[in-house]
């Protein structure tokens, strides 16, 4: 793309010519404010808080507006700042400015910011409010008294996920979020990926949260209660502590959460390499048997939903694999319940998560061993920081504790398994191993890291060629599958995981504003954490975890057997749409 | 399509209806607004079923459909009765009192804006402007004109439809 010369507040610049003024103002050092804009999401000009001067006879959307050789651009004149802070008293003037109990209040929240950046200090308009009920549902929250219309949700969730479930309903002053027929979200095909909530500028999305059924089994003392954390909650759990992002903070998290009173604090990465040790028999068992493949991963609850209601002809392709917490918390009330001579009843397990659709795959009717519910309660990394703050804990000074035993340290092919590619790295190194009968020496596969959106990879082991894909975000998983459907690409292996990037970028993680996301890689950094954390292991593979194979040897048997089908694995079942107007 | 407005000889009949007019225009541009004109055109408003079976048929998410729906005042979601009482609110009705005539027509009928009674007989709209503000203010059932009414002509206009 050419440069192209345009003047900025008086500034000469020479910048790419694809550039957006807001860009190019960006490169100037000017500040422009932002609303609905969030790069790569929602980019619609819509919120007209971006205005500038360029000569024309609209003020216009520097978010939107691409530069042209020769523009003349003023950011800041009276006409402009006038215009911004009117179209945000407005704004403000319909929202339920209920600042002191919002949870994204003085965090996260990027109106309160922005009222203060633009000095709006007081309510000129004031005249009829929208009121409307709050939507509960099975993972998410919606509360439209706080939306601001900036359809960031609406976005992420057609574009990014394809899943289209919300959309602007009505017109005007009635326009609200919403779904279908007035719906709830649990009435529709939402897979609870909870990327909406995370691209919410304000508090109109949340999570349902849980925190309190946590405290209530923590103060029961006829109950001992477990806490597992997923790979991807510390990598990025200490921002929410002003941590510097990319920085894993495995230790303080433990130390944090046996301070809460949890009995037991356990590393959700066992259950990562149990998960793995099953799947990659699994996938060895449909290649050597002409099984169903491509086996497609199954540890996404989002991407599983997905499937059940868009591909149902692609159900006989998942593994079928629990997954990596739900395996973990079935062996918490067995294996680990004997061995501790505790009545599995008794035992709360409680899985600290990235993901917000794992609030809805504990529920599912399936998920259970003899009536015991694998996992009792889903917290978000969110919740988790919240309950830190509950108790006063000064998490930023606090020392490093380790997992406890009987499982202790997990593989650092458990940890990477939060980033998009990392299952199928694991799967790979193990897979491996089983395949060539001896200990490879294969154990970083590059080519499925990163954040290409569909990655193909090739690789030989023994005189096993294996065609393997990875899918991250379901926009990208609807491109790939119907690729495999139309025959297109012929794969024996394939990783899916519901959100961009991976469960370091779930809906469960620390809220990262605009300002953060527009000129940053957050997933970058967060992906980092747990390579580093990988890199530093000293069992790299699942398979030599010390602890899985004491776990098989003691009490699962084979991989694959009986008793280890009996309780992790599962089944899916196709689903309907719109299932409550039939 | 197992539901209740879809599944007789009838409602089959409207349905392959349907099915023509989005063969009609699901490879056109834009196709989604002309088949919902037509298809309330069939339906005579366009219930939840039909609104899925077009979001099916074109393959764009229920909620797009349901958001032009609902953005143009002219498609229905709700039935229309026999008789569709239209009371004007444009600028000329409006400041000689048509929003108290509208008032009156609702508590009578028991029904709000958009709404059918339970026996389908009257549905309630508010209209802009129909052209009519030398009678003002001005309320329309089907093709009938009613000029310089008051609140109390009410019950005297709906009892011409009484049948």
């Amino acid at each position: 793309m050419r440069n192209v010369n345009i003047t900025i507040d008086g500034m000469k610049l020479n910048v790419p010519g694809d550039y957006t003024i807001l860009q190019a103002a960006k490169e100037a050092n000017i500040y422009i404010p932002t609303l609905c804009f969030l790069k790569d999401i929602n980019e619609i000009g819509c919120c007209r808080m971006c205005l500038v001067d360029t000569g024309a006879k609209a003020l216009q959307a520097a978010c939107v507006t691409p530069v042209v050789e020769g523009m003349n651009i003023n950011t800041h004149t009276p006409k402009v700042v006038e215009a911004r802070k009117v179209n945000l008293e407005l704004i403000l003037s319909n929202h339920v400015a209920r600042c002191q109990t919002c949870y994204r209040s003085w965090t996260s929240c990027e109106l309160q910011t922005l009222a203060n950046k633009l000095g709006v200090d007081q309510e000129r308009f004031s005249g009829e409010a929208k009121k409307y009920d709050i939507d509960v549902g099975i993972s998410i929250v919606r509360d439209n008294n706080k939306c601001i219309l900036c359809r960031r949700c609406v976005s992420v969730c057609h574009n990014r996920q394809t899943v289209g479930v919300i959309e602007a309903i009505g017109r005007g002053f009635d326009t609200h979020i919403g779904s279908p027929f007035e719906k709830s979200l649990w009435e529709t095909p939402c897979v609870n990926c909870g990327q909406c909530i995370n691209v919410c500028p304000v508090g109109a999305l949340r999570e349902c949260v849980d925190t309190d059924r946590v405290w209530a089994a923590l103060n029961d003392p006829t109950k001992h209660v477990v806490v597992q954390t997923a790979p991807a909650v510390r990598a990025a759990i200490g921002e929410s502590f002003g941590i510097e992002m990319g920085t894993p903070v495995t230790g303080k998290m433990v130390s944090a959460l046996r301070m809460i009173g949890f009995d037991r604090v356990f590393d959700t990465n066992t259950g990562a390499d149990l998960t793995i040790m099953e799947e990659a028999t699994e996938l060895i068992d449909r290649f050597r048997s002409g099984g169903k493949l491509p086996m497609i991963t199954s540890c996404s609850p989002g991407w599983i939903k997905f499937c059940e209601h868009n591909f149902p002809e692609f159900l006989p392709n998942l593994s079928s694999c629990k997954s990596p917490h739900m395996m973990f918390g079935a062996i918490i009330k067995s294996y680990y319940a004997k061995k501790m001579d505790i009545n599995p009843e008794d035992i709360v397990v409680v899985s600290v998560m990235p993901c917000t659709a794992k609030k809805f795959e504990i529920k599912r009717p399936e998920m259970h061993v003899k009536g015991l519910r694998d996992v009792d309660v889903v917290i978000t990394t969110r919740e988790l920081a919240n309950m830190i703050n509950d108790i006063g804990i000064d998490f930023v000074n606090l020392p490093d504790d380790n997992f406890d035993d009987p499982f202790g340290e997990a593989s650092g092919a458990g940890v990477i398994f939060g980033a998009t590619g990392g299952v199928m790295e694991a799967a790979l190194r193990t897979a491996a191993d089983i395949l060539s009968g001896a200990s490879t020496d294969a154990i970083e596969y590059e080519e499925v890291r990163g954040f290409e959106g569909v990655k193909m990879a090739e690789y030989k082991v023994g005189d096993v060629v294996l065609k393997a894909a990875v899918a991250h975000g379901l926009a990208n998983a609807r491109k790939l599958l119907a690729k495999v459907k139309a025959g297109e690409v012929d794969l024996q292996f394939i990783e899916i995981m519901a959100c961009p990037h991976g469960c370091i970028n779930g809906g469960g993680q620390p809220i990262q504003g605009s300002s953060v996301r527009n000129w940053g890689e957050v997933s970058a950094l967060r992906a980092k954490a747990l390579y580093r954390e990988d890199k530093k292991s000293y069992y790299r593979k699942s398979h030599n975890n010390p602890a899985i194979k004491r776990l098989y040897k003691d009490f699962l048997g084979m991989a694959g057997g009986t008793m280890a089908h009996q309780l992790l694995h599962t089944h899916y079942k196709e689903r309907e749409k719109y299932p409550e107007n039939k | 399509m197992a539901n209740c407005c879809l599944e007789n000889s009838e409602s089959k009949a409207l349905l392959d209806k349907l099915d023509e007019v989005i063969d009609k225009y699901k490879d056109t541009a834009g196709p989604l607004i002309p088949i919902l004109h037509e298809a309330q055109g069939i339906y005579g408003y366009l219930p939840f079923e039909v609104q899925l079976h077009i979001s099916e048929r074109l393959g764009i998410p229920l909620a797009d459909v349901y958001g032009v729906v609902t953005f143009y005042t002219g498609f229905n979601t709700k039935p229309k009765g026999k008789y569709v009482i239209n009371v004007c609110l444009g600028t000329a009705c409006y400041v000689k009192g048509s929003e108290n005539i509208l008032d009156r027509f609702k508590t009578t009928l028991g029904i709000d804006i958009g709404d059918c009674t339970e026996d389908q007989i009257f549905s309630l709209e508010a209209c802009r402007c129909i052209g009519s503000c030398g009678l003002a203010p001005a309320v329309m059932i089907n093709d009938d004109v009613y000029g310089n009414v008051s609140p109390d002509d009410v019950e005297s206009i709906l009892a011409n439809y009484q049948l």
